[in-house]
């Protein structure tokens, strides 16, 4: 079984899937040469040639539209937006033609389009590299949205949103590149819409995404030691949503806590909540609690980032307060 | 400001030669023009009878015609190959039955039904015909373009001898998307046409308060794209200088910015006063800039020859209209269908 980091399972699902289909392109900023801000699509250029590893001038808007269009014609373009606060200046690509063409067009029109881009807070990039904006994508109709969180995960979840059908957004948390895991040989593809569960527990269930997830399980080993037991889940996919996973696992530890990096107010994790609250309001044993970041801008320095997003021992206090009890206690 | 001709052809390296217009005409036959005459003379009617029947109250939503516009969509459309692609605007019925969308379907989708080319989901300003090379008209100003240059790479990489072509209104030339897309297809030397449409207004806003420039193909040679100027209310000059640029496009030496000099007989939407404008300026260029009115001129056709055509035409309309008031309404649930494919 080989180790692969974060980052080279997401450039392994390329590359297999620029081998096996003369369809499949890359194109974004600084991607070829450079291999990207962060060096994702380091070595493809040498691989796969500059006509099907594309850098591209600094136009959001082109390059996503460029990616809707080949799409439309048959192609599955892959483009890079480098940072999550950039794709809001695709967002009229995105949200009016990606998401819409196939409606409008009464099913006519297929837009198998994959656009990855990444962030997050944890090094300061400061306030216009650092936003997370999942919860912006999830609220449109006819885009797919995917938030990895493992390099297993983003291995075989890339695959399937490039031979998806429909727009995906594919979200990367910066901070995550340099984690490693072991994965298969081979590339076993991971539906879109299933959730992970990783870890078993009978008290608390937190539902967690991107980074937030290794924040849960963090936590989680940490209140094992105060027995309390603690079942960590990842929605992987945020649309379509794997529903019936989430409030199987709520019925069953009877408590909720929901954990995301973006801001808690109108987040993703609003809707988990409304979810959990609905399939299994019965069993409920105490109010949903969010864990989010601050209402702000991210700032830059580090005590203050820090102080806006969440962590750990955030996840963990909420865990606490849904058992009726302090940390320590 | 129409130029008909050879427009700074000579001055400029980056611009594709037009010759002349005296030595570019008598290329299309008298059978071929008589042919554009009719699918004008449709779109024409086509066009009116939506206003009618828009003003009856039968029709949802709201509505651009391009009335004055004719010339452009036939002399466009027909230059096209079979397997070449379009992408519309909100202005988009005679683009799309230029294309070669029957009538009825077009009317069907205009009254909302299923039988309609898109189906009922998209409307006047949504029209698509994915069969016929139609990628869709848009409601968003510039909104299509970037997809054009998508299409034609995807064209290019593929290998295929086809041309994806956007059209657009002088107003567009104002929004990023068409830098942008400009500046991409010709660093990438994509197979693509930017048609514009320039009929001097965006909306009710005039050129003089919206363009600092007045002759728009310099837009293109910003990005060392050729371009073209024609009077696009002349058929076979659009028809002519459509036909060069594809081929320019199409042999793989690059897009082509093609300014067609239009003029919008009506207002912006059906039933816009025009406040913004003189009152008499429309009734003026009617009498002198009707595109319609110009070919028949040329063709020179008899009282007996226009009256057959226009029974023919105003027999497709009224067809379309009936098919269209025959066509099934969608269930309202069907909204939920198409979303994901």
């Amino acid at each position: 079984m080989p180790e692969l980091s974060y980052r080279e399972a997401v450039r392994d699902a390329l590359a297999r899937a620029m081998r096996e289909d003369d369809d499949v392109f890359i194109m974004g900023e600084d991607i070829a040469e450079m291999g990207g801000s962060m060096g994702v699509t380091q070595g493809l250029l040498d691989e796969f040639g500059a006509e099907r590893v594309r850098n591209t001038p600094i136009s959001e808007m082109a390059i996503v539209g460029a990616g809707i269009g080949a799409a439309m014609q048959g192609m599955r373009p892959v483009v890079e937006v480098m940072y999550q606060d950039f794709t809001t200046i695709a967002m009229e690509q995105i949200v009016n033609q990606a998401a819409k063409h196939r409606s409008m067009s009464g099913g006519q029109v297929k837009v198998p389009l994959t656009i990855r881009t990444q962030g997050g807070a944890g090094w300061s990039p400061g306030a216009q590299h650092a936003q997370q904006v999942e919860a912006w994508f999830v609220h449109v109709p006819g885009l797919k949205v995917v938030f990895a969180s493992t390099p297993a995960d983003v291995r075989g979840l890339l695959w399937s949103a490039i031979y998806d059908d429909n727009p995906v957004m594919f979200f990367e948390h910066r901070t995550l590149y340099g984690i490693k895991e072991e994965v298969s040989e081979e590339l076993e593809p991971i539906p879109l819409g299933q959730a992970r569960i990783h870890r078993e527990g009978e008290d608390v269930t937190v539902i967690a995404t991107g980074r937030l997830v290794h924040e849960a399980i963090a936590a989680a080993e940490e209140a094992e030691a105060e027995d309390v037991s603690v079942e960590v889940v990842d929605p992987r996919t945020l649309q379509p949503l794997d529903e019936r996973t989430l409030v199987d696992s709520v019925c069953k530890t009877t408590r909720c806590v929901v954990a995301h990096e973006a801001v808690t107010r109108m987040g993703f994790g609003a809707e988990v909540a409304a979810v959990v609250q609905y399939g299994a309001f019965d069993y409920l044993d105490a109010p949903i609690e969010r864990v989010g970041a601050r209402f702000a801008p991210i700032p830059f320095a580090p005590v203050m980032e820090e102080y806006v997003v969440p962590h750990s021992n955030d996840v963990l206090a909420a865990i606490y307060r849904t058992v009726g009890r302090r940390r320590g206690e | 400001m129409l130029d008909t001709g050879a427009h700074s052809s000579t001055r400029r390296s980056s611009k594709l030669v037009v010759v002349a217009k005296v030595e570019q005409k008598g290329t299309v036959s008298e059978e071929t023009l008589r042919d554009f005459f009719r699918e004008m003379l449709l779109i024409r009617r086509f066009e009116e009878k939506v206003e009618e029947r828009f003003r009856a109250g039968e029709l949802p939503g709201f509505l651009h015609v391009a009335i004055g516009q004719e010339a452009v969509a036939v002399g466009v459309c027909r230059a096209l190959a079979a397997d070449d692609v379009i992408a519309s605007t909100h202005r988009a019925h005679g683009h799309t039955l230029a294309k070669g969308t029957p009538p009825n379907e077009v009317m069907a989708e205009l009254y909302g039904k299923v039988e309609g080319c898109s189906h009922g989901y998209g409307g006047s300003m949504h029209l698509y015909d994915v069969e016929r090379g139609n990628m869709g008209a848009n409601a968003v100003v510039g909104g299509g373009l970037p997809a054009i240059v998508g299409a034609a790479l995807a064209f290019q990489m593929r290998d295929e001898p086809r041309v994806a072509v956007a059209f657009l209104g002088d107003g567009a030339t104002n929004i990023g998307t068409f830098h942008e897309s400009l500046n991409l297809a010709q660093l990438w030397r994509v197979p693509a046409v930017f048609c514009c449409e320039n009929n001097g207004w965006a909306e009710s806003t005039p050129a003089s308060q919206q363009l600092p420039i007045e002759d728009l193909t310099r837009r293109a040679e910003a990005y060392g794209m050729e371009s073209m100027q024609v009077d696009g209310q002349d058929v076979e000059a659009v028809y002519e200088g459509a036909t060069r640029a594809l081929e320019h496009a199409r042999e793989g030496k690059g897009p082509v910015f093609y300014v067609c000099n239009t003029y919008r007989l009506v207002g912006h939407y059906v039933g816009d006063p025009q406040v913004y404008r003189p009152k008499d300026e429309v009734k003026h260029l009617r009498e002198t800039q009707d595109p319609v009115t110009k070919l028949r001129e040329r063709l020179d056709l008899s009282d007996e020859e226009l009256d057959e055509l226009e029974r023919e035409v105003a027999d497709v309309v009224e067809g379309a209209v009936e098919f269209a008031k025959a066509g099934t309404d969608p269930k309202p649930e069907d909204a939920l269908k198409n979303i994901y494919a």
